[in-house]
């Protein structure tokens, strides 16, 4: 009945596909040795740590770097499932607590990275949204995330820490489910993280407003217990955290940790 | 055949390389039957008929109505013609009960709901099943869907009524009687009827002009007794049971191919000579006495037929023999054995081919 | 049927055994099917459950989908039995094209379905644009954004299944129902319809299970909004996310709800004559 017990019945399907399609001899790949790290990172890490993964592979000859991208909480039911992972990176604190609760983690998470929302409109802001007021016009078209996804629970802060009450269109199930609505047009605004605003740049416009300061978002990292090679585990979180690695996260849109 | 035929068609019809190409005509109460073995074109002619298959050159009139005529672009739709189609398995409807089969096609003829099934319940009282109209088609046996069947083609009141193979689908015992019962409404039916068989029973019992049909084309046509008698094709002879062969005539002498028989019947030029298999005497040796058709002949073959042995015999002719058991035991037959084959010139018939 | 019934009286036969090669892959295949059923209801939050019933969202959510789901069915119905009609009955050039576009719903992702959805019906689509403009019509994120998602994704179970009955049917009962003055839309409505009703109901069945499972193309062409646009599917994946007894709790209602709808209706259905 607990929530473990639960993820079990769920996730084993998914734990059985990534087994199968990782390693076709059936040699669990967190156990390969031999330099081969693999990483679960969420979903809106994928550009970063794909780059990421090229420099670390570049700087440590030898080693390989496999990743798993999903949605958070998707990927944190795949490692108390025993999916054979070495390093989760997870897109909110409360999603990481599920791993470390369950025993998981090998130390304590620390953070890599923060992201802060944006509006993001279609491009040339046809809606002429300026700030978050301008949301709760019956005109403007809005997607959100659901309150149960990380993007979600921080748009919930910022609009209360905003005091605005707002009806939207869509409450969407993960950040690219409303950019897309906000590609297509389909909606005129929609909150979202400021990386994947950026990432989406070509058709979409970000609109900054101050109440995002409220509602950063943590990104926590850590080598995981049943890492097989947990040395090159730790090295990879560390390049993440390196001034290197730094500097990609800033350039898709990250803000550093705070000190 | 009367003077202007109900029906009067020149059906040229094409199915892959099947080629029809059939003349009918049929008046008003008469009952014809296209008898012709599998794949003869009986059923294509049918699908023609009904407006089921299209017509390729020809025309089809049916009570002065020009109904199909493909060199004027002529074509009527099947829910067009007045024409009733009995199908071979009847494909009543499996949905409907007995008595909204029969009162579908009224229906479709614009009779209101009640006018459409009083009708449909006098056809059934005619047909004898009236207790049965709230069945279903599966809840019939054979022989009373075969009646639905009639009384649904029938209350339609249509010109011309088409039964394709009515009494194919039924056992032996049933068909007697459904035979008996079909043969007083087709007599009762004052349009014109085409009745499609390959049963050569069905077609004498039922019908009062036989078109027998082979690969497309008519071989032979006239009443029952006309066609049973002389026999023109082999399919025809073998329908009737007679042994047929083509020859020259002279006289009361015909030659076939070596052998000259002598028939009952005087003609000159081309002929056939018919015979029956009971006609044919076998001899272990050549007999004596007065002028008959003999020849040596070799057994072939022998089988059961009814109550005698049919035995099938090789020579300058081939034919088949009815012989009773007795006179097989005594003559020993066996396949390969030779015998002499006598048949008496009074039961020879010739006719011109 | 008195006149077929009569056979000779078959001896007596031992009961036949099935044979092991095919009675082991059936049972590992039934197996398959239902132990993640069995998965679902041992991991299932029996004592909290009555509470979590009547949570409000959830009794929305269930409504929303059983009435999308029924209205989904009902358009596929409309537009797909005479589409399967036409594929079966009617001759046309580029016949085998339209059989293998009737499929693509199947093939493609659905939330690509549903991307296509949005460049068509959405508010700046081909014909969404002209809806909005001429009739202030838009589709996305509305109730009837939900049906449309729902009948796209599952039409071609409805028209593959009516296609495979109209193709059995034995179309010699169209031809005896012209004979009788039937024309081509009285023989449809009155003889090959009711030929092919158990195809329709199949279908249909398959059609609204289909629907009432769909997801993808919902969530991105209809968004999710409670009472609005929210079925129990995307409930149950909001769920998962921070609820996962909530989550199975769902699915648990969509099961039992739609089990029970189609058991029922198939007595209805088998014991029709």
């Amino acid at each position: 009945m607990t929530v473990r017990g639960i993820r079990a019945a769920l996730a084993g399907l998914a734990a059985l596909t990534l087994g199968l399609a990782g390693c076709g001899g059936g040699e669990p790949s967190g156990q390969a040795g031999g330099g081969r790290v693999t990483v679960f990172a969420a979903a809106s890490l994928t550009e970063t740590f794909t780059r990421l993964g090229r420099d670390f592979e570049a700087a440590h000859p030898g080693t390989t770097v496999a990743f798993n991208f999903a949605g958070s909480s998707a990927l944190a039911t795949q490692i108390t499932q025993g999916a054979p992972a070495d390093v989760f990176a997870a897109a909110s604190p409360a999603t990481m607590r599920t791993v470390t609760d369950a025993g998981e983690a090998s130390d304590t998470p620390v953070t890599l990275a923060r992201n802060q929302l944006v509006i993001a409109v279609p491009e040339g802001n046809p809606g002429r949204v300026s700030g978050l007021a301008d949301l709760t016009r019956p005109a403007v078209k809005v997607a959100l995330c659901a309150e149960q996804v990380p993007c979600g629970a921080a748009t919930v802060k910022a609009l209360d820490a905003a005091g605005i009450r707002l009806t939207p269109a869509t409450l969407e199930q993960d950040v690219r489910g409303a950019l897309a609505k906000v590609r297509l047009g389909e909606v005129d605004a929609a909150l979202v993280y400021r990386t994947d605003a950026r990432a989406a740049a070509s058709d979409v416009d970000a609109v900054e407003f101050p109440e995002s300061a409220g509602a950063v978002n943590d990104y926590p990292i850590v080598v995981l217990k049943r890492a097989g090679d947990p040395a090159d585990a730790r090295a990879f979180v560390d390049y993440v955290r390196s001034d290197a690695g730094r500097a990609v996260l800033a350039a898709a849109g990250f803000q550093p940790p705070q000190a | 055949m009367t003077a202007a035929p109900l029906l009067d068609a020149h059906l040229v019809a094409d199915r892959g390389a099947f080629h029809l190409d059939v003349r009918l005509r049929i008046g008003a109460g008469e009952v014809v039957a296209l008898l012709g073995p599998n794949g003869a074109g009986k059923s294509t002619a049918l699908r023609v008929l009904a407006g089921l298959h299209p017509l390729t050159a020809g025309h089809l009139t049916l009570d002065g109505v020009e109904l199909d005529r493909p060199d004027r672009r002529r074509w009527t739709p099947p829910e067009r013609r007045p024409v009733g189609v009995v199908f071979q398995d009847y494909l009543l409807f499996p949905h409907l009960s007995a008595l909204d089969n029969v009162a579908f096609g009224p229906r479709r003829h614009g009779a209101d709901r009640r006018t459409a099934r009083d009708r449909a319940q006098r056809w059934l009282d005619r047909v004898g099943l009236a207790e049965l109209a709230r069945r279903r088609p599966r809840q019939l046996s054979g022989g009373q869907a075969q009646r639905v069947a009639l009384a649904r083609a029938l209350a339609v009141d249509p010109t011309l009524l088409l039964l394709d193979e009515p009494l194919a689908a039924l056992d032996a015992g049933t068909r007697l009687d459904t035979r008996a019962e079909l043969q007083r409404h087709l007599g009762e039916h004052a349009g014109a009827t085409l009745l499609v068989t390959h049963d050569p029973l069905d077609a004498l019992v039922l019908a009062d002009r036989l078109i027998i049909v082979e690969h497309g084309r008519v071989v032979q046509e006239g009443d029952g007794a006309a066609v049973t008698a002389r026999p023109r094709t082999d399919y025809v002879a073998r329908l009737v049971g007679l042994n047929l062969h083509r020859g020259r005539a002279d006289g009361h002498t015909v030659r076939v191919g070596e052998l000259t028989l002598t028939a009952a019947d005087r003609v000159v030029g081309d002929a056939f000579v018919a015979f029956a298999p009971a006609a044919v005497a076998l001899h272990p040796s050549r007999p004596d006495g007065s002028p008959r058709n003999v020849w040596p002949a070799t057994v072939v073959g022998v089988q059961r037929h009814g109550d005698n042995l049919r035995v099938q015999l090789d020579g300058p002719i081939t034919v088949a023999a009815d012989v009773t058991p007795g006179a097989a035991a005594h003559l020993r037959l066996t396949p390969g054995q030779r015998v002499w084959a006598a048949v008496k010139a009074a039961e020879t018939h010739a006719y011109p081919a | 049927m008195p006149a077929r019934d009569v056979a000779a009286p078959r001896p007596a036969r031992p009961r036949r055994r099935v044979p092991l090669a095919l009675l082991v892959p059936a049972g590992l295949g039934l197996l398959f099917l239902v132990l993640p059923l069995a998965g679902l209801l041992a991991r299932a939050p029996w004592s909290t459950l009555p509470q979590r019933l009547t949570e409000p969202g959830v009794l929305t959510a269930l409504r929303l989908s059983l009435q999308t789901a029924t209205l989904a069915t009902l358009l596929c119905v409309g537009l797909g039995v005479p589409l399967a009609w036409l594929l079966s009955r009617v001759e046309f050039p580029g016949r085998r094209l339209v059989r293998a576009l009737v499929t693509v719903p199947l093939v493609l992702p659905p939330v690509v379905g549903g991307v296509a959805l949005l460049l068509v019906f959405g508010r700046r689509g081909l014909l969404g644009s002209w809806l909005d403009a001429t009739f202030g019509v838009t589709l996305p994120f509305t109730t009837a954004g939900v049906v449309l998602a729902e009948a796209f994704v599952a039409m071609p179970f409805l028209v593959i299944a009516v296609e495979g009955a109209l193709r059995g049917a034995d179309p010699r009962y169209e031809e005896a129902a012209a004979t009788l003055g039937a024309g081509r839309w009285t023989t449809f409505t009155h003889v090959t319809l009711p030929l092919v009703a158990p195809g329709i109901a199949a279908g249909a069945v398959l059609c609204w299970a289909r629907a009432l499972g769909e997801f993808g193309a919902t969530i991105t062409f209809a968004g999710n909004y409670p009472g609005r646009t929210q079925t129990m599917p995307l409930a149950v994946y909001l769920a998962l996310e921070t609820d996962p007894p909530a989550a199975i709790v769902l699915s648990l209602i969509l099961l039992t709800v739609s089990v029970a709808i189609l058991a029922g209706l198939r007595d209805r259905w088998v014991s029709a004559p």
